[in-house]
């Protein structure tokens, strides 16, 4: 079948049959299906041919346009023996098992596509997709096809694999951790069949029958089922009480497994002197309940990683040209005197000097510069910037791992104590509150039955004493409002890394923003023109010369008139770091540096950046650009002001000062600041008393993140890169900070009412502790009663809230 | 009452065979994706009868 491809058509409603974008440039058709690009168009042509259009069935243009910026042999690396090793994980020469990270995938469509793989590519046997994990497992023949063409093929028809430097040197932890589903399996069967056992017990109908065997049989079979509750079930509250004891404090684990042991020993004792039936239910119920919390709370967001670091942002390989010609080699074998090509929308992996070509490279993720910076022939390039516009040839200074990016990212002070926050948070306090007051009462009651002289009743009362008042309770109370309100917040966009941030977040008194990508959009930027009017045939023209161009600067321009007609340019020439100059219509267009355009505006406000626009020799004038802050951001910004302290630091010049003044006081702001210069702000005002809510999106702030109480990476693309924090934010929710921050304070309370819920609780059972007189059937019944009441108390009022703050 | 011993060993093993169905359930990886399945059990089986060479896919774009 031929495409024909139709000239620029001036139909603008028309969307992409592939992807859904509207068609603004340039409009293919086939068959009366409109495309944006060539890329989609392709796209469509392959899964036409291998008829698989039920793709566009299930989701009507809903694909994803393929990366233009794509060259053949990009993933040439993967077939070199260290790396496919590292990528395999599984192989016995024949068939071969890969798992690919494929942040594309969006929609059930993505799913049936990805699953019908080897109908594209020969050699492929099945593939199946983890959806909430974005990951696509491939098994396929390597006698037939070659990881780097099953990669090409994925990456064609829009579903690009992502590889990462830290695939390639982390350890992989390929293995799923089941362990959790087996001890809550576990401990659950011993928990119903132990209850299920102690009915009799709890009605006397052993005693009633007289059948005294049946009854000692029930009490050994319990004790016999007890024993997987304690020894594997509830391993992980012991190993993490033990570390405790061992570096001297007190931790959450430590009261419960305390708690467990108390109630095995005891109920142990009564099976063997055969004075009672044990605690057995109450105890695997415990861990049951406990373990269940726990899962709740701790449902990881699988495809958002809260630790990565700057292995994760950079490229596996990067073509190298020698002798023998282009040749792509691992980031790690990199060395000091290689020459590399980095191509557009490359990153720059190690520090080197440029040899070739136009470098404009955009550091707004490293620095939080937000324009492009231009660097010369010879000038040093620092590694982890991206390059803008055309390919360029740089010769390596410094190996990866003695970069700048790298030496700063490894440097101690990024890292962040997490033992810390676990030790300050509020269920830990009010725990060892309530530890101690349950060893006082136990003190207390042993004494007074010491002093009645009834040696019996005082072992029993101490004993269930520390049964009954187990903190469970209250940690299954903070569990699920924790769990729940994480929760909440994820279905929203607001991604906690665990039930800590939640306090941190509740406690802040102080807000300190980023500029670049996080209160501006370093990629929209708004373009103003100042100088004369120009009419529609010049606008025409200047448009048409901009879209030649790759440079950042012309690209913005281009998208400020997007929709306007284009027309052909001839005698189009680029002039590296300069500007760019052509023929539309008989319009000589030059676009550029005011030397370029030897231009005789005074160039006042030199901070801002300007390209002058000459028509025929006459000077019009220049555009502006400025970023443009986030949509409703002036709205948040007034409401947090009388709350919080407000703070901007920046990697950027001054330029927007006037525009954010209206919000942050003038000595809160501070411009042209370096990580390091952000991390020792945090950590100044953290001495003056203040906790701090960092808010950031780079490389520049991660550690400031990592410095603030709470550090919360704002991304307009989860899938992409953010750096190592403490909660992760879709740029679209910041507008609603606010309401997140309420909420998180509102889940605070929650949790101290079911705490004093559950206190209720505890002193009905101490009440017959303290006599000595707790029944196993009493233990039995407030046991779950009191858990499955503080549970749906905690899991309703925190939904309830959500509900009512829009959330 | 040598019955209601029998019939403790028979439902305990019982329920051992559930707990065992269980965890053998997990380990084949059932419990490590609980979205994808899902919708993968709505897909239409695929049929793979060649298409002639003229007819266009019977779907009609939407917006």
């Amino acid at each position: 079948m031929l495409p024909n491809p139709q000239e620029p058509a001036l139909r603008t409603d028309l969307v992409c049959y592939h992807c859904g974008e509207s068609c603004r440039e340039t409009t293919l058709f086939i068959e009366e299906k409109a495309f944006c690009c060539d890329g989609c168009r392709l796209v469509y042509e392959i899964l036409n041919e291998n008829n698989l259009c039920s793709y566009y069935a299930l989701n009507p243009s809903s694909g994803n346009s393929p990366d233009k910026a794509h060259y053949k042999g990009k993933f040439a690396y993967a077939n070199q023996e260290d790396v496919r090793a590292k990528l395999l994980h599984f192989t016995n020469g024949q068939q071969a098992h890969v798992t690919f990270f494929v942040p594309g995938i969006h929609c059930s469509s993505c799913i049936w596509l990805l699953e019908n793989l080897q109908r594209i590519e020969p050699g492929v046997l099945s593939s199946s997709v983890n959806f909430p994990k974005r990951e696509v497992t491939v098994i396929f023949n390597e006698s037939e096809t070659r990881l780097s063409s099953i990669a090409e093929r994925m990456t064609m028809i829009g579903y690009e694999p992502h590889i990462s430097l830290s695939d390639i040197e982390d350890s992989k932890t390929s293995t799923v951790d089941r362990s959790q589903w087996y001890k809550i399996g576990i401990a659950g069967f011993c928990f119903g069949n132990i209850m299920m056992m102690s009915f009799p017990e709890y009605f006397s109908i052993g005693e009633i029958a007289g059948q005294a065997d049946l009854q000692r049989t029930f009490t050994w079979l319990n004790f016999g089922l007890s024993l997987p509750v304690l020894l594997y079930s509830s391993r992980d509250f012991f190993i993490s009480a033990l570390g405790a004891i061992r570096s001297r404090h007190l931790n959450i684990d430590l009261p419960i497994a305390a708690a467990i042991l108390m109630t095995f020993l005891r109920s142990v004792y009564e099976v063997f002197s055969a004075t009672g039936p044990g605690y057995f239910d109450s105890m695997s119920g415990i861990v049951f309940f406990m373990l269940i919390g726990r899962s709740f709370q701790n449902r990881t967001y699988e495809t958002l990683s809260f630790d990565r670091d700057y292995k994760s942002y950079f490229p596996v390989a990067v073509t190298v040209i020698s002798e023998l010609g282009e040749e792509q080699i691992p980031v790690t074998n990199l060395r000091k005197g290689m020459r590399m090509l980095i191509r557009n929308q490359e990153i720059v992996p190690a520090d080197a000097i440029l040899l070739r070509g136009d470098a404009q490279i955009d550091y707004s993720f490293v620095t939080g510069e937000s324009d492009p910076v231009s660097r010369q022939k010879g000038e040093l390039v620092y590694a982890g910037g991206r390059q803008a516009g055309s390919s360029i040839e740089m010769e390596i200074v410094k190996p990866v791992k003695q970069s700048y990016l790298t030496q700063l990212w490894n440097s101690p002070a990024f890292r962040k104590d997490t033992s810390e926050l676990e030790q300050a948070s509020m269920e830990n306090k009010i725990n060892q509150y309530f530890t101690l007051g349950v060893f006082l009462v136990a003190l207390a009651s042993a004494g007074f039955w010491l002093w009645a002289g009834d040696t019996h009743r005082m072992m029993n009362a101490v004993t269930t004493i520390l049964i009954v008042a187990c903190p469970c309770i209250l940690l299954l109370a903070s569990t699920f409002t924790n769990g729940n309100v994480l929760r909440i917040l994820g279905s929203n966009g607001f991604y906690l890394k665990n039930a800590f941030v939640i306090e941190k977040m509740a406690k802040a008194d102080t807000i300190v923003f980023d500029k670049t990508g996080t209160i501006t959009l370093s990629r929209d930027t708004q373009v103003h023109f100042d100088g004369r009017m120009l009419t529609e045939d010049e606008i025409t023209a200047v448009y048409s010369v901009a879209l030649q161009s790759t440079h950042p600067l012309s690209a913005s321009i281009a998208a400020s008139y997007q929709g306007k007609e284009r027309k052909s340019v001839s005698e189009y020439f680029e002039f590296p770091g300069q500007g760019i100059q052509g023929n539309v219509d008989g319009k000589f267009i030059q676009l550029g540096s005011a030397d370029f355009i030897s231009q005789t505006y005074s160039p006042e406000g030199l901070n801002k950046t300007r390209i002058y626009v000459k028509i025929d020799g006459e000077q019009c004038g220049y555009y502006s650009l400025q970023h443009q802050l986030r949509d409703e951001l002036p709205a948040l910004l007034s409401h947090l002001r009388g709350k919080y302290n407000l703070f901007l630091l920046s990697g950027d010049t001054d330029a927007d000062r006037q525009q954010l003044s209206a919000w942050f006081e003038p000595d809160h702001m501070l411009f042209q600041q370096k990580p390091e210069d952000k991390l020792n702000f945090i950590r100044q005002l953290q001495h003056n008393g203040h906790k701090v809510l960092m808010l950031g999106d780079g490389l520049n702030d991660a550690g400031a993140l990592q410095q603030s109480d709470a550090g919360i990476a704002v991304s307009d693309n989860l899938n992409n890169f953010s750096p190592a924090c403490d909660a992760i934010l879709d740029g679209k929710l910041l507008p609603r900070l606010n309401t997140l921050l309420d909420y998180c304070r509102s889940g605070k309370r929650v949790i101290a009412v079911s705490f004093a819920i559950s206190l209720l609780y505890n002193a009905v059972g101490l009440w017959f502790a303290v006599r000595g007189e707790l029944q196993p059937v009493i233990a039995a019944i407030l046991m779950p009663i009191t858990s499955i009441s503080i549970v749906s108390f905690a899991t309703l009022t925190s939904t309830l809230i959500a509900r009512r703050k829009g959330l | 009452m040598s019955a209601l011993f029998l019939l403790l060993f028979i439902s305990i093993c019982i329920a051992l065979v559930f707990l065992i169905a269980f965890l053998w359930s997990v380990k084949k990886g059932q419990y490590d994706d609980d979205y994808t399945p899902s919708v993968r059990m709505l897909f239409d089986d695929t049929k793979q009868e060649p298409q002639p060479e003229n007819t266009s896919p019977t779907i009609l774009p939407k917006h």
